[in-house]
């Protein structure tokens, strides 16, 4: 992969809880545009890996850096490490050391935006509301910091109405313009999924991290999350970072998947260079590597 | 049918054991309490005296109580929650959509009511006790719902910055003779500066550990108050604070005097008239605010937060200010409360601003339903006034005989309303949550959807 392509770079990431190590010096890269898969069986340190990108986990080592721009920022990645500095701001471009940056700046400046394996829509507020919470620090901005907007002054009346605008294009996508003003607690399973999505990229990311957006939806919304995603990617040309257990979105959507067991990378590559792996096959059937072909034949694969 | 009749009786021995147990505990905690009393007999000497019959009174209260709560008011409420709820009527839409400038009409009128119904003598109290004791409250519940009621941050120690702004307004008044109106600002911005530092060490606490270092700040400053003799005179408290002027004018009965001035005949009514609608005014001016502030991005980000607090910082929401600015907000308005109480009552002392005092508003807060603001101005009316009230019902004295004294049964007759509240409306008297914006209609959202805050 040519290194301007490149939007986010993983290198020797480990997180050790006490004696536990979740993820063991990992390294991958995502590439811009593309939608990366992050696969493995349950434990295997998918939700950490996230976790450590939008830094809701200090890394115990590692270095996690995200490029804005066309990548010609990468040059300078060891000069900003070493400078001791969160990132560096160029002329149509940034570089960000994510690992370095407390969460809410992640989303914030870096513009990473991430949703939860656990739903956590704000249950209590309605539909467009959810998605108005997103737009927050533009709309601060747009408000003096709250000054301007007690004062009443119509600029941020204007940057209000453009939000809701916002908002309800995202609506429209996801099919929920009716169901704006109810509550997004009382919406149906797959609907609070999509509407989460719909969220995160009211963020205006450049970087979409989907913990598990299929689990728990039927073929049809998981297929209805499918066409979601490619257009978001058509569309925006954002990138995608996803953690997935329905292979059938896996193997669909995405360009290249990183497979993890036991917090290890044990493969990388194309859709089908992984689905044939080995190690990977080994790893989802839970045996060693040399028991592979015996157990195939048992269970008729 | 006589499937139905068993399921009866089975219920009926259900509420009887229950009332049994009821009254097994009652028994228990009254017996130390009531049961037994000391008095001094003939010799000067205390001696145990028993109270058997009052005893087997207020366990019989009890027992009948919870019987009548399981056999008739418990299955009103379930059949009424198998109802299907209907569509509110007209009617109920145009009160709702008309009761907020009608309040506020009234009680911009309410002193000129009073002065026609009760003439000059009488009006005062209703005026000074009623209506500006109420308001301030009012004030003081709307201040601590930002905190409470929208970022969901539960604060047992708001009467701390109550006194922030009560102390300030006095001290600086009283030592470098600075105004009202210079003053009421003031006091504000130093209970907001209190407020974030308070708020700076409980950022990390969530739920019970929160509300007990509030609760301890709150201690705290009120300790300060009372141990720091040179600058607060501790318990003797603060005497002589200048009362607020008509923008320079005084309200006595000088030649420089209000009354003079305007040439009117001088009463002291007008002082209170003048103080009324200033409170009037400030809680006014709370309720404008707040309703702004939901409409803003910083309000949506504190009911965000009230919501999940993880899924905010998911979307670069900055919770530690998020939490300061409520915190700030909330003690600002404490702040004003507290200078106008200073001013108000021209005397202040450690003794107002107790734990008591917070229990009260945080009372207030959740028994209006957290968030509303409507309900909180109905709690706050109920509360403070009916405790008024209390003081109003001396012709009870002709029912009970010369020694019964109304006001010591407030607490009673508060604990039995509390659990009234408890049962009937868990949540506050209001408990649907108004959206903040809208894209076709603005449809109120149901208490079973919107948390209550976890810290």
């Amino acid at each position: 992969m040519n290194a301007r392509d490149i939007v986010l770079r993983v290198e020797h990431l480990t997180m050790r809880f006490g004696g536990l190590v979740a993820v063991e010096d990992l390294s991958f890269t995502a590439a811009r545009g593309e939608i990366t898969a992050l696969i493995g069986p349950n434990g295997a340190g998918k939700t950490t890996v996230f976790n450590c990108i939008t830094s809701f986990y200090k890394p115990s080592e590692g270095r996690i850096a995200l490029v804005h721009g066309d990548g010609t920022m990468w040059g300078e990645l060891d000069a900003l490490t070493e400078s001791g500095t969160r990132r560096v701001l160029r002329q149509g471009g940034a570089l960000y050391l994510l690992e370095r940056m407390p969460e809410y700046l992640v989303t914030q400046q870096a513009r990473v935006a991430r949703t939860f394996q656990n739903i956590r829509l704000f249950a209590g507020m309605t539909v467009l509301e959810n998605l108005l919470v997103a737009q927050h620090n533009a709309l601060m901005l747009a408000s003096g910091f709250t000054l301007f907007g007690v004062l009443g002054l119509p600029s941020y009346a204007a940057a209000e109405r453009a939000a809701i605008e916002k908002a309800r294009q995202w609506l429209d996508r996801i099919g929920l313009t009716d169901r704006a003003d109810g509550p997004a607690g009382d919406l149906p399973y797959g609907a609070q999924r999509r509407l989460e999505v719909a969220r995160a990229m009211c963020t205006d990311p450049v970087l979409l991290c989907l913990d598990e957006p299929a689990a728990g939806l039927n073929p049809r919304e998981s297929a209805e999350l499918n066409d979601l995603l490619l257009a978001i990617r058509q569309d925006f040309g954002i990138s995608i970072l996803l953690i997935e257990h329905d292979m059938s979105v896996v193997m669909k959507i995405s360009d290249h998947i990183v497979v993890l067991d036991y917090g290890v990378k044990i493969a990388d590559g194309a859709p089908q260079q992984v689905r044939d792996d080995a190690r990977v096959i080994a790893a989802y059937l839970g045996v060693e590597g040399d028991e592979v072909a015996r157990v195939e034949a048992e269970v008729g694969l | 049918m006589s499937a139905e009749m068993q399921i009866s009786r089975i219920d009926v021995v259900r509420a009887l054991r229950d009332a049994g147990w009821t009254a097994l505990l009652a028994f228990g905690l009254f017996l130390p309490l009531i049961g037994f009393v000391t008095v001094q007999n003939m010799d000067r000497q205390l001696v145990l005296d028993t109270r058997f019959g009052l005893l087997a009174a207020f366990v019989a209260i009890v027992a009948g109580g919870r019987l009548a709560y399981s056999l008739i008011i418990a299955p009103l409420f379930a059949r009424a929650a198998l109802r299907p709820t209907a569509a509110p009527s007209a009617l109920r839409t145009a009160a709702a959509r008309w009761f907020g400038p009608f309040a506020i009409g009234f009680v911009i009128a309410y002193p000129a009511i009073v002065l026609s119904i009760t003439g000059t003598g009488g009006a005062v109290k209703w005026v000074d006790n009623f209506g500006i004791q109420i308001l301030i409250y009012v004030m003081l519940g709307w201040g601590l719902n930002i905190v409470v009621g929208l970022a969901g941050l539960l604060d047992l120690g708001y009467a701390a910055f109550y006194a922030v702004g009560a102390y300030s307004y006095a001290l600086l008044a009283k030592n470098f003779g600075l105004g009202f109106w210079m003053l009421l600002p003031l006091s504000g911005i130093l209970a907001a500066f209190w407020g974030i530092l308070l708020g700076f060490p409980v950022l990390r606490l969530r739920g019970d550990y929160l509300a007990i270092v509030t609760l301890a700040f709150g201690e705290i400053i009120r300790l300060v108050l009372i141990n720091w003799v040179p600058v607060t005179k501790g318990y003797a408290g603060v005497s002589g604070i200048p009362r607020p002027t008509f923008f320079g004018i005084p309200f006595n009965a000088s030649e420089e005097g209000f009354a003079a001035v305007f040439g009117l005949e001088f009463t002291p009514m007008y002082r209170t008239l003048f103080l009324y609608y200033v409170i009037l005014a400030l809680a006014l001016f709370t309720a404008f605010v707040t309703l702004r502030l939901r409409r803003l991005p910083v309000g949506r980000a504190w009911e965000a937060l009230r919501e999940d607090e993880i899924a905010c910082r998911s979307l670069g929401i900055n919770t530690t200010n998020t939490k300061l600015t409520a915190f700030a907000m909330g003690a600002m308005f404490a702040g004003f409360a507290g200078s106008f109480f200073a001013a108000r009552q021209g005397f202040i002392s450690p003794e107002s601003f107790t734990f008591l005092e917070s229990a009260t508003i945080v009372a207030i807060v959740v028994l209006g339903g957290m968030g509303s603001m409507l309900g909180v101005a109905i709690a706050a009316i109920v509360m403070i006034g009916g405790t008024e009230i209390m003081r109003e019902l001396d012709f009870l004295k002709r029912i009970f005989g010369e020694t019964f004294d109304p006001t010591q049964y407030r607490m009673l007759i508060f604990g039995f309303f509390m659990v009234l509240m408890m049962i009937w409306r868990p949540r506050g008297l209001i408990v649907t949550r108004a959206p903040s914006v809208f894209l076709k209609e603005r449809k109120l959202i149901g208490a079973d959807l919107v948390k209550e805050g976890h810290g």
